[in-house]
């Protein structure tokens, strides 16, 4: 059977990223620029600096995945683009690039979903897992717990009521000075600390076992800055980031594992930005250990955003023929399983 | 020679195709909707149209700022990918100057205004002197009070265009103390005829660039950078680069299966 190549291109957020993906889960090349060291100067990403260096970098990030992967455009089947969610400049500079591509070369455009994309991510080293499962998705922006019924196709069990967990990791560490990027900043400095040294609370809302809840917790870390520097105590940053980051882990697990338990499904996988915290990947696999459940993560270079991930959910789109017009639109809100 | 124009650059959408001497066709549009629902579609009517082989191109010229920066973007984008996929060059136009060339031959001052918000143009100052446009003054961004300022004291008649012609309608009539006019609705905006002929005479003098190094030119920092800049004065305006990390090949990539 001939190899279906897809050329897919991620822009949604502060990476310009391309991929050329072979029959939805081998990954032929990679590429990301990243423009985290810009955005550190402003303590968060800026939409508009963010958009600017999209556009200076995405035919240089294309070619490079295109050659990398040893092949041309006219070897290519189809072009994936993610057109939500995401900052809507950001995504337009990709989105107007992939249209622009696949026009001139008369291919197939295929808009893929950026989080379906980061749960898509999961296929690409784990080539026997296969729907159905439960997915965790936690990063800078989302927070979800779905059933991954099909390939594209979810039920949403649960999200969070407020912040997702990356933005109160980001909350955090900004208040006890550690900058931007908070995740891997928390994770490390959580390595010298003690995660039972201050009891932080855990969210529970009622009625909605498998929703999240992260402003308490992150309130719960300023208010006992505060309360210290009320009283002239020094903090232990790396007890602080320990508790805090545990407290967090420990809902992110637990729901999972109700969840799990209240569905029968025995395969669970992480997806996500924060899916390569370290703590939350040792948990998580001692839980489903416990369970007797499999467990599913991507490697930390495909957890963060990249053009792999998209170029997989955009295979299994273009297989189940969505294909997409002319007027493709960035749709910076777009919610999952919508088309 | 045919070239491809482009123009998303403000409030109108338009796209042209002009072979020589000879506009093919042209689809300009000021509507509500954006640009990126609109620019594609727009071309893909005139290339069925025409019947254009897209490969027959030489070049796309594009609007390439000042403008809206989202607008600015979307006709880049569009521009640096049909470049990169037909392999072929873009030339950047400046929007300013291929609104002025809108007004071919006129007499006097052309003054091509957009509006720029917050009081704000984006202007130049052009004529044109033995058939041929010349820039008096190169585009720019400032108030439109120090505009005004400048066209009185240069003291000849100025013609009017662009979209910030009402927005700054009532100011002008006020202050100018030069004979000035304003130009009819079919030459008064952007159009991408305007930017791929403008586009052709820049080719023929080699001024055209890699899709790949193409980028809007705003001619205004973010109002983050902006704002950084004021907080410390030290601070130059953010220029780093972004470093592209090439995860080829299995073993960088953490393994394809």
């Amino acid at each position: 059977m001939k190899d279906t190549l897809i050329l897919a291109i991620e822009s949604s957020c502060d990476e310009t990223a391309a991929s050329v993906v072979k029959n939805g889960r081998t990954i032929l090349s990679n590429v990301i620029s990243s423009q985290i060291e810009l955005h550190k100067l402003y303590g968060g990403v800026v939409p508009e600096i963010a958009s600017r260096k999209h556009i200076e970098k995405i035919n240089q990030v294309i070619e490079q995945a295109l050659a990398d992967a040893e092949v041309t455009l006219d070897d290519l089947d189809a072009i994936g683009v993610t057109y939500g969610p995401g900052l809507v400049g950001a995504l337009l500079v990709g989105v107007a690039e992939a249209k622009a591509i696949a026009y001139a070369k008369k291919l197939p455009l295929v808009g893929v979903h950026h989080i379906e994309g980061h749960v898509s991510a999961n296929y690409i080293e784990h080539p026997d897992l296969e729907p159905p499962f439960l997915c965790l998705i936690v990063s800078g922006g989302h927070t979800h717990l779905v059933i991954v019924k099909d390939y594209g196709e979810f039920e949403i069990l649960g999200r969070t009521r407020d912040d997702a967990a990356g933005e109160a990791f980001d909350k955090v560490a900004r208040a006890i000075g550690l900058g931007y990027p908070g995740g891997p900043k928390i994770d490390k400095l959580s390595k010298e600390g003690n995660p039972d040294a201050i009891d932080f609370p855990r969210a529970k809302i009622d009625g909605c076992p498998y929703d999240f809840s992260f402003s308490g917790v992150k309130s719960a870390v300023l208010n006992y800055l505060n309360n210290a520097r009320m009283k002239g105590e020094a903090v232990n940053r790396a007890d602080l980031a320990a508790s805090f980051q545990k407290a967090v882990v420990d809902v992110l697990v637990e729901h999972t594992m109700l969840a799990a338990r209240d569905y029968h499904i025995d395969k669970i996988a992480i997806a996500g930005g924060v899916a390569s915290n370290g703590t939350l990947r040792d948990a998580m696999e001692k839980a489903c250990k416990k369970n007797g459940y499999s467990f599913f993560r991507p490697s930390p270079v495909f957890c963060t955003d990249n053009a792999a991930m998209i170029g997989v959910a955009a295979y299994y789109e273009y297989m189940k023929g969505t294909r997409h017009g002319w007027d493709l639109n960035a749709v910076p809100n777009l919610k999952l399983g919508e088309r | 020679m045919k070239i491809l124009g482009l123009d998303s650059s403000g409030i109108v959408a338009s796209v042209a195709i002009v072979e020589d001497d000879t506009l093919l066709a042209e689809y300009t549009v000021n509507y509500k909707k954006t640009h990126s629902q609109t620019l594609l579609p727009m071309l893909d009517e005139l290339v069925k149209m025409t019947e254009l082989d897209m490969e027959t191109i030489d070049a796309i010229a594009v609007a390439v700022g000042p403008g809206s920066f989202t607008g600015l973007r979307i006709g880049s984008a569009t521009a640096k990918g049909l470049g990169l996929a037909l392999k072929k060059p873009l030339i950047a136009v400046p929007t300013v100057d291929a609104l002025a060339f809108n007004l071919y031959d006129a007499s006097g001052l052309i003054c091509p205004i957009m509006d720029a918000r917050r009081n704000q143009v984006y202007t130049g100052i052009y004529k044109f002197e033995n058939h041929e446009l010349v820039t008096e003054r190169e585009q720019w961004a400032d108030a439109a009070t120090e505009l005004i300022r400048i066209l009185n004291e240069m003291g000849q008649s100025v013609t009017f265009l662009g979209d910030g012609v009402p927005v700054f309608k009532e100011l002008l009539e006020q202050e100018l103390k030069v004979p000035y006019s304003f130009a009819p609705a079919h030459v008064n905006k952007q159009r991408a005829a305007a930017v791929a002929a403008l586009g052709m005479k820049y080719y023929k003098e080699g001024k055209i660039q890699e899709a790949a190094i193409h980028s809007p030119q705003y001619l205004r920092v973010s109002q983050a950078e902006r704002e950084r800049a004021q907080r410390d004065e030290s601070i130059q305006p953010v220029g780093e680069d972004c470093p592209v990390r090439s995860m080829d090949r299995l073993e960088k990539t953490g393994g394809t299966v």
